[in-house]
């Protein structure tokens, strides 16, 4: 199933957990030390360098460097819980939709069905597949941070599955209750 | 005295830092095309974007994660070879910045862990020298990425709870944190030794090879029943559900205090790379 983010904010129900699919937009590559410089910006008030109201999709990545010729470096998702206590505020902000690897804390997934959200999961170590599904890339800013500089990916077809739905079934949560 | 030029080791380093992360080893590879069948469903589709991954990842001299990796090197270094000019740790730490920079891998090193500003050139490297008989060096490249680092555990258990309680801990640590370390995982175990030297020997337990056969008959053992008992916990490839949930489990065992017990987990994504060269 092909997906496109701008049909998806419009309605994030039509996805359910599980399901597999096909994603393009744009997404912004957000991790570690990047979230902890938004929160703290928006928590104080003060202004960020980019419009962080155009950000309605975030890629937990940090990408190897682009070699010359190529459009992206490696690119594939790395652990989405590492920056759970920074969620529930992004996705209050207006953020739709999370792409990354693992499993989210509970108060996480409440904050997605709160506000009709959703978090997908990547293949990890799959990065030499997702980087061609990656059809421009703008940076965004924080340089310094080196790999963890924010960068505006446009993505065309990448494979995702439906990780948390907006309605808040988790398909990690689900895996654990049926092992027991 | 073999005298090797300084500059002989920061090339071999170089070329093991693109090598290793560019291409899957075979026993790797193999084993994920081996556990095709055993899965289904979208697990089945995981492990095959796997496999397809590591063939282009090849092909086009790409590196297989964008993680590549903490730059982790085993060396055993012959007690009849001199060094010339600089120092073991200088080539290599010199073969990793070179290696990393000139082929484009990501630096994922932080030069203190609190202000954490990040080094641009992937070094300090982790060096384990090991003395040996021999005029050669032997030198093992293996990057680690950080979730499954993050997913791994040491606990210092006490010796009344035995193998019973130690595969407790370990099935504890897998159950709890697989599946944000990109499964299907090889799990390194170390067992004895002490608070230091345990993490150390999980860590070298995850150099053996996939289909490797641990000489000590009541570890090979003991392995066999962790691979069962992990391939039951139903976590899967990515850990969205499935049998396969690990390649393989490695034990290294070390003499230990009549009071102690420690146990290390050292967790090993799929994107298991590693590899040799002897000088």
């Amino acid at each position: 199933m092909k997906i496109n983010l701008q049909d998806l904010i419009l309605n994030t129900e039509i996805l359910k957990f599980g399901q597999k699919i096909l994603f393009s937009g744009i997404v912004y590559t957000i991790r570690d030390i990047a979230h902890r410089k938004i929160f703290d910006t928006l928590i104080r008030g003060d202004e960020l360098p980019f419009d962080f109201s155009n950000i309605m999709a975030i890629y937990y990545c940090g990408p190897s460097p682009t070699k010359p010729g190529n459009v992206v470096g490696a690119c594939g998702p790395t652990t989405s819980s590492r920056v759970d206590v920074f969620t529930p505020t992004i996705l209050d902000k207006g953020v739709k939709v999370l792409i990354g690897k693992g499993n989210r804390s509970d108060y996480v997934l409440e904050s997605i069905k709160r506000n009709k959200a959703i978090y997908f999961i990547a293949t990890g170590g799959t990065a030499a597949i997702i980087s061609k599904t990656v059809k421009r890339v703008e940076f965004v800013a924080f340089n310094d941070l080196g790999p963890e500089a924010i960068y505006k990916f446009e993505i065309k077809d990448m494979p995702l599955i439906t990780a948390i739905d907006s309605f808040g079934n988790n398909i990690f949560k689900i895996r654990r209750n049926n092992a027991k | 005295m073999r005298k090797i030029k300084c500059k002989t080791i920061i090339n071999a380093v170089k070329y093991l830092c693109a090598k290793s992360n560019f291409e899957l080893p075979e026993d790797v590879l193999k084993s994920l095309i081996q556990s095709i069948n055993l899965e289904t469903g979208v697990g089945r589709d995981i492990l095959k974007e796997i496999i397809a991954n590591a063939k282009i990842a090849k092909k086009l001299q790409y590196p297989l994660c964008q993680d590549t990796g903490v730059a982790n090197f085993f060396v055993k270094l012959g007690n009849d070879v001199c060094i010339e000019q600089k120092s073991i740790y200088y080539a290599i730490n010199k073969g990793v910045s070179l290696g990393y920079i000139s082929n484009y891998l990501r630096k994922s090193i932080v030069s203190d862990p609190i202000k954490r500003t990040n080094t641009k050139n992937n070094t300090p490297a982790n060096i384990y020298i090991d003395i040996v008989s021999g005029n050669k060096i032997e030198i093992v490249f293996f990057p680690k990425g950080g979730g499954s680092e993050n997913a791994s555990e040491l606990k210092m258990l006490t010796p009344s709870v035995g193998w019973k309680g130690i595969k407790e801990f370990i099935l504890d640590v897998i159950n709890n944190k697989a599946e944000n370390a990109c499964p299907p995982l090889i799990i390194g175990i170390g067992i004895g030794g002490d608070f230091a030297s345990v993490g150390l020997l999980s860590k070298k337990a995850l150099l053996r090879e996939i289909g490797s056969v641990n000489p000590n008959k009541k570890y090979f053992d003991r392995e066999q029943e962790l691979l069962n008992d992990i391939n039951k916990l139903g976590i899967g490839p990515m850990g969205i559900g499935g049998k396969v949930t690990a390649l393989a489990v490695f034990i290294e065992s070390k003499p230990t205090h009549i009071s102690s017990l420690p146990v290390a987990v050292n967790i090993q994504c799929h994107s298991h790379r590693k590899k040799m060269i002897i000088i």
